[in-house]
């Protein structure tokens, strides 16, 4: 079996700071880790790999740099890793980059079919969720998103059965593969590597594509010149004027509380008692 | 099957990146085991880098290190509650590349200098943590992390692994460290535009200003500030003897301390609208001379803070750590190029190196500093208090003639401290220094 796991370098999101000014990112600095996410599709493909035995090829686009991620994915475990890094990547969107990563997993294929590729829900600093399924159209794989568990996988019949968390429960869905999963955050727990991958890892040769190695066959489709999104508009949140009240609970009875609580928010929304005394007459 | 390297660097700070860099450069086959995320995660200091240490090791290192503003302007101030007397040195000399030294942000330098021991040919690993060092009788093969399969080997072990030097206190090499020999240093950094920077200090392009301060900011225990202006933000730290903390639980704290400081009078306005961007503590080992233990045995060197390597009067110590471990690695090389073992024999030369270097010169310049600083509190109370009183008192028009106020400046100093006692310090302070 051939697994092929997409991860994305990202900027630590919780060491990040907005420019006061300008509201652009700051990225000078911050550290660069693996897409948090996506390392939970990682030890999910490591473990079915434990299972079925295989091989697991990790994939990534970005700067040189990137390799850092993809030998510390080799240190967890996967076998080989490929880094598909190109100028004229730069200032792609979620359509651009599925259109690269897409390329890249079909000239995996070419060495090795591939049964499975993996991606984390999302990345930390995007957020659109939009470059797994993304890439599943673009190789028309079968695509399960948002999966919290992988129930079965049936290589004699091609067939896998996953849990998904869908709105107000879980789907159980079942599928032929090859699929492409996007797997939810919590599901597993990334193994602790032992100190003879670290090393091992620390000297792997990651392969880096460029865009012709990478199999692009349409440069209009990568980098920017690929990127119909146009970010119009950055700014930060502000922060709400309203704070949480604080309610004393020392010797008073809780019906007391409960009261008290109750009047501390009818006076701060005047027109929801009105609303529901309403709603009760009716 | 472990492995066995030629050099196993535990650490990946200056003194740990000086050592596995030399090392892999001539050839050695170099395992670097650092316990943070990645290089510089862990890692805190003002920070100032003094160009030469780097130099020796990296000639060419102003092609791309991060470096972000060069000095050309070093403050000292004397502060009491309100006021500061002080001295400025600024010279346009220190405008004429190269340059001497340099602010740095240590996550982005260490992450730089870890970037060319990869490129040296040296393994880098993270987020691994060596939990001790492996021995076959009483020499030294090499260690264990805290991962499976966690042993490896090499002939040489270089201690390159901080402050607390865990693992030399583990194997017995040296005793616990003492409070008194260690500093407690926090600070902050805050970001501020470049213009506003440019603008408080008086400076333009990549020119920085340095502000070393004490005197009353430290409630009387023995320890300095400091302020550096980095590209687009302000390190403002503050530091005490660890022990002095421990004695007087409820006078003073670090980050009480650092508050007032950030509070004072003179300190206050340069920092206004400073946004906080980091926030860290660290041990700084100002034992000097005295506090150097044995720094190499069979089959082990140690290096950089963990061998208290720190010149606490000049504020130095990236510059030693650097140099202690370019030395070390120098030693392991050439105990490789002759072939008889790496007993303590054939590691000797570290130390004899280390006493013709500026190392051990230094340090032992400055043997006594410590302790005349430390029972001697009036230097951090007394005098600064009466120097700004008598600047105060001189430079005040208010109709007394300046005879008058000599005398009140004399009396002054003499109903604070006795002739005596006046003599007495400046002696103290002569022997130090000399």
């Amino acid at each position: 079996m051939h697994i092929v796991v997409c991860i994305k370098q990202v900027p630590d999101s919780a060491q990040i700071r907005v420019h006061p000014v300008t509201n652009t990112i700051m990225r000078q600095g911050v550290p660069a880790i693996v897409n948090p996410y996506d390392l939970f599709a990682l030890e999910e493909a490591l473990r079915l790999k434990d299972k079925f035995g295989g091989k697991v090829t990790m994939l990534c686009m970005g700067p040189p740099q990137a390799e850092d991620a993809l030998k510390k994915c080799i240190s967890f475990g996967a076998d080989d890793a490929v880094l598909v890094t190109d100028r004229s990547f730069a200032g792609a969107d979620t359509l651009a980059t599925s259109y690269a990563l897409a390329a890249a997993i079909r000239q995996i294929g070419r060495e090795q079919k591939v049964d499975i590729v993996f991606t984390g829900k999302q990345t930390i600093d995007g957020d659109t969720a939009q470059v797994g399924p993304g890439i599943a159209k673009r190789l028309g794989l079968q695509l399960l998103t948002y999966v919290s568990r992988i129930a079965e996988l049936d290589l004699e019949a091609n067939t896998i059965t996953v849990e998904r968390r869908a709105e107000g429960g879980v789907q159980v869905l079942k599928t032929a593969v090859p699929c492409l999963i996007t797997m939810l955050e919590g599901t597993n727990e990334m193994r602790f590597a032992p100190l003879e991958n670290m090393i091992h890892a620390a000297r792997y040769p990651v392969r880096k594509w460029n865009k012709e190695a990478a199999g692009i066959e349409d440069v209009t489709k990568i980098g920017l010149k690929g990127s119909p999104t146009v970010v119009s508009k950055v700014f930060g949140p502000t922060p709400r004027a309203e704070k949480a009240l604080m309610q004393s609970v020392d010797d008073a009875s809780p019906r007391d509380v409960s009261l008290n609580v109750i009047q501390k928010i009818f006076t701060q929304h005047p027109t929801l008692e009105r609303d529901i005394l309403a709603k009760a007459s009716v | 099957m472990s492995e066995k390297f030629d050099v196993i660097v535990v650490g990946a700070g200056p003194s740990g990146n000086a050592a596995a860099y030399t090392a892999a450069k001539a050839g050695l086959s170099v395992l670097q085991i650092e316990r943070g995320e990645y290089p510089g995660s862990k890692n805190v200091q003002g920070a100032i880098l003094y160009a030469n240490a780097l130099e020796q090791i990296i000639p060419d290192f102003r092609d791309d290190a991060p470096l972000e503003r060069h000095i050309i302007e070093q403050r000292m101030w004397v502060l009491d509650d309100e006021s500061f007397v002080g001295t400025h040195f600024r010279s346009d000399d220190y405008n004429k590349p190269p340059y001497n030294r340099y602010t740095i942000i240590r996550a982005q330098f260490d992450k730089w200098f870890s970037s060319k021991v990869k490129e040296a040919g040296a393994l880098v690993i993270c987020e691994t943590t060596v939990e001790c060092l492996l021995m076959d009788g009483d020499q030294v093969v090499g260690v264990r992390c805290d991962r499976q399969g966690g042993e490896v080997f090499a002939d040489v072990v270089i201690l390159a692994d901080g402050v607390n030097s865990t693992l030399a206190r583990k194997a017995g090499f040296h005793g616990e460290i003492q409070a008194g020999n260690v500093a407690l240093a926090v600070k902050e950094i805050l970001f501020m535009p470049q213009e506003t920077i440019e603008a408080r200090f008086n400076v333009k392009d990549e020119e920085g200003v340095v502000i070393e301060m004490f005197g009353k900011i430290t409630d009387g225990l023995m320890g300095t500030g400091f302020l550096y202006t980095n590209k687009d933000s302000i390190t403002l730290g503050v530091g005490c003897m660890l022990s002095d903390f421990k004695a007087n639980p409820n006078r003073s704290s670090p980050y009480t301390m650092l508050e007032k400081m950030k509070a004072h009078p003179s300190i206050a306005p340069m920092i206004a609208g400073g946004e906080m961007k980091e926030y860290c503590a660290h041990l700084i080992p100002e034992g000097g001379f005295h506090a150097v233990p044995k720094v190499f045995g069979n089959g082990w060197m140690i290096v950089g803070d963990s061998g208290g390597f720190v010149n606490a009067v000049h504020r130095e110590g990236s510059n030693l750590a650097m140099t202690t471990g370019r030395l070390a690695a120098e030693t392991a090389i050439a105990a490789k190029a002759a072939g008889k073992g790496f007993k303590a024999k054939q590691l000797a030369g570290y130390k004899s190196a280390l006493d013709e270097s500026f190392v051990m010169k230094d340090l032992h310049k400055y043997r006594d500093m410590p302790s005349v600083f430390h029972d001697n509190s009036q230097f951090f109370t007394t005098y600064p208090e009466l120097v700004n009183r008598a600047a105060r008192t001189m430079l005040t028009v208010d109709g007394i003639d300046k005879k008058t106020k000599e005398k009140e400046i004399f009396s002054s100093f003499r109903k604070s401290r006795s002739l005596a006692g006046l003599a007495g310090d400046a002696f103290k302070l002569w022997r130090a220094f000399r």
